[in-house]
């Protein structure tokens, strides 16, 4: 796992390789209004509304656990976890389903956008300045043609580790 | 690594298993002829089947082995520990080569030449005496050619063909006679077989060339009947004075080829075209199910397949899903009237139940499979330790749950070690005093409810007592005087403790840093307790207790603010409901609410509380059920909003980020479909603060002490304060009640305080003499209330504090009347109360009526109270005597006993179980005994009474049983004691 994490924009990028070399293909979503993109092989599923069973005790970003055909889903509120503001009552969130170290995990969003096949050469790592709790999330950037999607690293959003130590 | 090769490991490991075993039984058993066969064919087998795969390390020490044991098999060489333990080094130098082989797909280099020198050796020796003729040259691993090849001389040394022809008469005499071994020559004329075997024969043994091959190779045999025919043979040779060297080694020969022909690598153009039968392929299917009747334990084998466990626990999971639909199913139907799905969705309810039980049963593996290393381990342990051990093995064939097999098996292991190695004693030791020199270790499994229950026990000296003290002390877990306080079996618990050894030296085979604290905690993981009964100079025993499976379990559904959770239904043990109005209600000590259940008090947990849960309401605490829940001995209620049904569950784990959180132990799928988590009632009970146990300071040690509060004299407090500002405390299972009084309503009569309560006059005993109510007039006065039969009294405490669970150790002795002394609880001085002081004060007229009655019959009655606790004889002695009785309290059972011989005698004696030096059964039993004091009842009282511990009482004579604390109950017991002997005298 530490292995995973430390090489983690090549592992996330090889991860995505389909058709051509220079081309990679990425399931996008959007939260907050920004775009963000995980490579289309992590994605197991992509939900709507889901009837979500709270964890009490668990940390805040857990928004709780779900049923996915018979397997229960934790569920981890990616607006929560990258420090953003809680979603309005009003907004039901989609789920996209990605398996990490043998356990699905489900990451809510605002909204699930088409799949999209990016050159590599539109690729760069994160700017220094982007903000901190961004940059632990992001694996790195892509520059599209009207907007940029920041990658989002699944092993480090789903890192609780050290919280999970400390408590 | 290819299949033929895994295979092969998992065959031949399960080979060398069973031959530890058989190995071991055969030293013991040296003239079961049909074990040490059943130990050469597996030999046999497993060289067979090296050879096979080209593993020559493998097989040129199994080769050696073999030759043992040929010799052992032939009569020449005794069976004794030294060839056993030559033959178990063999198997061992065998294991090392395997892992090596399956790390690495490849046997290792290495040398074994020392083994097989020395093996070979052994086998020489043992022959040379009756075999002097056989050549000096050491069979050294050989391949069969070259055996074949360097027999050259043997078919003159028996004596030519006239031998061999004799050999094959009485061999095909005694074959025919066999119906096992006779399947397999169905078919063809015997003179025709005689002849090939003849020539055969003698071919092997160096005589005239012949293209015959031995029928015994060619005709399909399997196993069983070859090696039935092979000891016909070695018959028939020894019958016709054939040196042992010298058939030993014309046997050796005849397996080597049948290795050969069962590799495949023997030209199937060699075997006979004469013969039809041998060259018709039909022939072989016959011969396998002639296998069938081979021997008794092959049939066994024949009807079971090798499944990997994967695939098991694939199916359990996939079961375990069904489950889950079919009660999702269920549901939908339950809200369904009339429908048509009721008759076969009930069908598939009761099919998926079966099936359900059917694969839980394919992960029932027989306990004994756990055990079947360590017949190998007691003996290699006896050698080491030069001891004599016996293991005695009951309850083999008792089935539990294959991960739980897993999970048990090091720690037992590590126990079965502990009691050979600290346990029992050295055979001189034991001669000198008394014991037979074989020691003994006995491990029992049986079922008991929905438990499977292992003991491990043995005859040795039993924990040294005075060694624990010492270390208890050394290591700081404990004061001496702390220690003085405690009965044998707390103090034994510390065993369990970390980095507690008591090996004065590290062996080689304990007190290698795994400590017995660690095989508490892995029997814990499955949900599993461990006890410990040992007496010095009799052995120890432990008793552990594990639940059959973890994978499915019945549960409780509750709902707190919203949320469902669900409880494992083990651990509960009943409901109840709390409302405002009703008989049941909660109430509260500051903001600890606690329930009046059955004149108990039962310490509540609020669920919303633990868990943090909000749903913008307040729970309403007047309205609440209970869940009344026991985590070892402690009981508690949890509080709920509401309860729903019991459910079967499959607990699956929760994710790996949610581990942290000990409130649950896992997650499942309901029959709706919603996900829910199950609650860890140790968990909560942990979370509940543990209610303050005296050494919480450790961490720790708080799971421990929960587990542990059996043992240990922990009792309930409640904590109080009175003008003094001193925090006190008094038994809680004392108090009978905890009222706020107006302070209106405390009235003044006849020199005293009263009050109105629940229809009578209730005397109130200041509890602080200077206070005497002060100047307040309004406001409410907490008093404890002590009850009994109708009448009760109040005690006027300033504020309630707390209850707190403690151990009771009165480190000063009281000045004050009123006082028992002083104590460390929840970490503070505290004066602990001496609640009949207070009784006999309210008491005067209260039991005046009593002491008439006993006045009336005529005397006191006299009772002897043997308790070692000072503070159990503080609190009793002054309330049986405000009951009427005549006290004579005695510390220890030797003094009790001692007044006997002054000629003292009793109407009744109360006696404590757990005391240092005699226990309270052993007194019992020289009660019952004891001429003078035999018919005089005995009542026993302890702090714990579990069935066990109430039916021994009953079988060394206690007439009754009583818990510490049920003052109400000993009195009564001691009244219909002496009514009953009274009955007997008239």
């Amino acid at each position: 796992m530490s292995r995973n994490v430390e090489a983690e924009p090549e592992a996330a990028a090889n991860g995505a390789k389909v058709g051509s070399s220079d081309n990679r293909d990425y399931v996008t979503m959007s939260i907050g209004g920004q775009l963000f993109g995980i490579p289309v092989l992590k994605v197991q599923d992509v939900l709507g509304s889901q009837t979500i069973t709270r964890v009490p005790l668990a940390p805040v970003e857990v928004a709780g656990s779900l049923n996915l055909r018979g397997r229960i889903v934790t569920a981890v509120d990616v607006r929560l976890r990258l420090g953003l503001p809680k979603r309005e009552n009003d907004k039901a969130a989609m789920s996209v389903v990605v398996e990490h170290e043998g356990e699905l995990y489900s990451l809510l969003v605002d909204s699930v956008g088409e799949v999209l096949s990016l050159e590599t050469r539109d690729y760069q790592r994160n700017p220094p300045t982007l903000n901190p709790r961004l940059r632990e999330f992001s694996d790195g950037i892509y520059r599209l043609n009207d907007s940029l999607l920041v990658v989002l690293s699944v092993s480090s959003l789903l890192n609780f580790g050290n919280r999970a130590d400390a408590a | 690594m290819d299949d033929l090769l895994k295979e092969f490991l998992t065959e031949t490991s399960e080979n060398l298993a069973v031959l530890d075993v058989e190995l071991v039984r055969l030293e013991q058993n040296p003239n079961d002829m049909d074990l040490l066969g059943n130990i050469f064919r597996l030999v046999h087998t497993v060289k067979g089947t090296c050879g096979f795969l080209g593993l020559s390390r493998l097989e040129s020490v199994a080769h050696a082995g073999e030759n043992v044991l040929g010799k052992v098999r032939d009569g020449e060489i005794e069976v004794g520990a030294e060839a056993v333990s030559l033959i178990l080094e063999c198997l061992d130098r065998i294991r090392t080569v395997m892992t090596d082989l399956e790390a690495t797909g490849a046997e290792p280099a290495g040398d074994d030449t020392d083994l097989i020198k020395r093996l070979n050796a052994f086998a020489e020796s043992g022959g040379a005496s009756s075999a002097p003729a056989a050549p000096a040259a050491a069979p050294a691993p050989v391949s069969a050619l070259a055996a074949a090849e360097s027999s050259a001389s043997i078919y003159d040394q028996i004596g030519g063909m006239g031998t061999v022809d004799a050999v094959v008469e009485v061999f095909f005499a005694r074959v025919t006679g066999d119906l096992r071994v006779k399947q397999a020559f169905d078919g063809a004329s015997i003179d025709h077989l005689q002849g090939q075997m003849r020539d055969y024969l003698a071919k092997l043994c160096g005589g005239p060339d012949s293209s015959a091959k031995s029928v015994l190779i060619d005709r399909n045999m399997n196993d069983a009947q070859f090696d039935a025919a092979c000891g016909h043979l070695q018959a028939a040779l020894n019958q016709l004075e054939v040196s042992a060297a010298l058939s030993a080694r014309i046997m050796g020969m005849i397996f080597a080829t049948r290795d050969e022909a069962t590799a495949g690598a023997a030209a199937p153009a060699v075997a006979a075209a004469s013969e039809t039968v041998a060259a018709d392929p039909v022939a072989k299917p016959k011969a396998a199910a002639a296998k069938k009747e081979g021997g008794s334990e092959e049939s066994v084998a024949n009807q079971t397949i090798r499944v990997n466990v994967e695939l098991l626990e694939n199916l359990m999971t996939m079961v375990s899903e069904l489950v889950l639909t079919r009660n999702q199913v269920l549901q939908i139907l339950r809200k369904q009237k009339d429908s048509e799905f009721a008759a076969p969705l009930q069908r598939l309810n009761h099919v998926t139940s079966e099936l359900q039980e059917g694969v839980m049963k394919t992960r029932m593996q027989p306990i004994g499979n756990a055990w079947a290393k360590l017949p190998r381990l007691v003996r290699d342990l006896s050698h080491e330790l030069k001891k004599k051990i016996d293991l005695v093995m009951i309850g083999q064939e008792t089935e539990l749950d294959r991960q739980v097999l897993e999970m048990i098996k090091d720690p037992l292991t590590h126990m079965v070690r502990n009691s050979g190695d600290h346990g029992l004693e050295t055979p001189e030791e034991r001669r000198r005093i008394g014991k037979p020199e074989t020691g003994k270790i006995t491990l029992n499994a049986y079922h008991e409810g929905g438990h499977i229950v292992i003991e491990i026990s043995d005859d040795g000296k039993g924990l040294p007592m005075a060694k624990i003290k010492e270390k208890i002390v050394k290591n700081g877990l404990a004061s001496e005087s702390e220690l003085d306080t405690m009965s044998d079996q707390q103090i034994q618990q510390y065993i369990f403790k970390a980095g507690f050894s008591t090996a004065a030296a590290v062996t080689s085979v304990s007190g290698r840093g795994v400590g017995m604290d660690v095989v508490k905690t892995n029997i814990e993981k499955i949900g599993g307790t461990v006890e410990l009964r040992s007496i010095e100079g009799k052995g120890t025993t432990f008793s552990i207790k594990i639940p059959l499976t973890l994978a499915i379990v019945s549960a409780l559904v509750v709902e707190c603010a919203g949320e469902r959770f669900a409880i494992p239904q083990i651990s509960v043990v009943e409901l109840v409901r709390a409302t405002a109005n009703g008989e049941l209600k909660v109430e509260k000590i500051k903001d600890t609410p606690v329930l009046r259940l059955r004149n108990k008090l039962l310490p509540l947990v609020s669920l919303r509380e633990k868990l943090e849960l909000t749903d913008g309401k307040e729970a309403i605490e007047n309205d609440t059920f209970i869940v009344v829940t026991q985590v070892g001995t402690y009981n508690f209620g949890i509080m709920v909003d509401r309860v729903f049904d019991t459910e079967e569950i499959v607990v699956k784990p929760v994710a790996p980020i949610l581990r942290h959180i000990p409130m649950f132990s896992g997650n499942t799928i309901l029959g709706d479909g919603s996900v829910i988590m199950i609650l860890d009632p140790n968990g909560i009970a942990e979370a509940s603060g543990q209610m303050g146990i005296s050494d919480a300071g450790d961490a720790a040690d708080a799971a421990a002490a929960k587990s542990r509060g059996h043992g240990e004299e922990v009792v309930p407090l409640l904590l109080f304060r009175t003008g003094s500002g001193v925090p006190m405390a008094v038994p809680l299972a004392l108090v009978a009640r905890l009222e706020e009084i107006e302070r209106k309503t405390i009235e003044r009569s006849n020199d005293r305080w009263v009050v109105q309560y629940r229809g009578q006059l209730m005397p109130l005993i200041p509890m602080n003499h200077e206070q005497e109510l002060g100047g307040e007039k309004e406001g409410r006065q907490p008093v404890l209330v002590f009850s009994d039969r109708e009448k009760a009294m109040g005690l006027m405490v300033d504020e309630i504090v707390d209850i707190v669970e403690a151990k009771l150790n009165v480190d000063l002795a009281a000045e004050q009347p009123g006082r028992i002394g002083s104590a460390i609880i929840a970490g503070q001085a505290t004066e602990i109360v001496d609640a009949g002081y207070y009784l006999s004060q309210a008491f005067k007229d209260w039991f005046g009526s009593q002491q008439q009655d006993a006045v009336e019959t005529g005397k006191r009655r006299r009772v002897l109270l043997v308790d070692d606790s000072a503070f159990f004889r503080n609190l009793l002695a002054p309330q049986l005597t405000a009951a009427g009785f005549q006290v004579i309290a005695m510390d220890s059972a030797d003094k009790a006993l001692s007044l006997s011989e002054s000629g003292e005698e009793f109407d009744l004696i109360i006696s404590d179980i757990e005391m240092p030096g005699m226990n309270g059964f052993e007194f019992c039993e020289s009660v019952k005994k004891n001429a003078r004091w035999q018919t005089t009842p005995i009542i026993a009282l302890s702090s714990h009474a579990s069935p066990k511990d109430i039916a021994r009482g009953r079988q060394v004579g206690f007439d009754d049983y009583v818990a510490k604390y049920d003052r109400e109950g000993l009195v009564h017991t001691m009244n219909e004691a002496l009514a009953e002997l009274m009955r007997g005298a008239a």
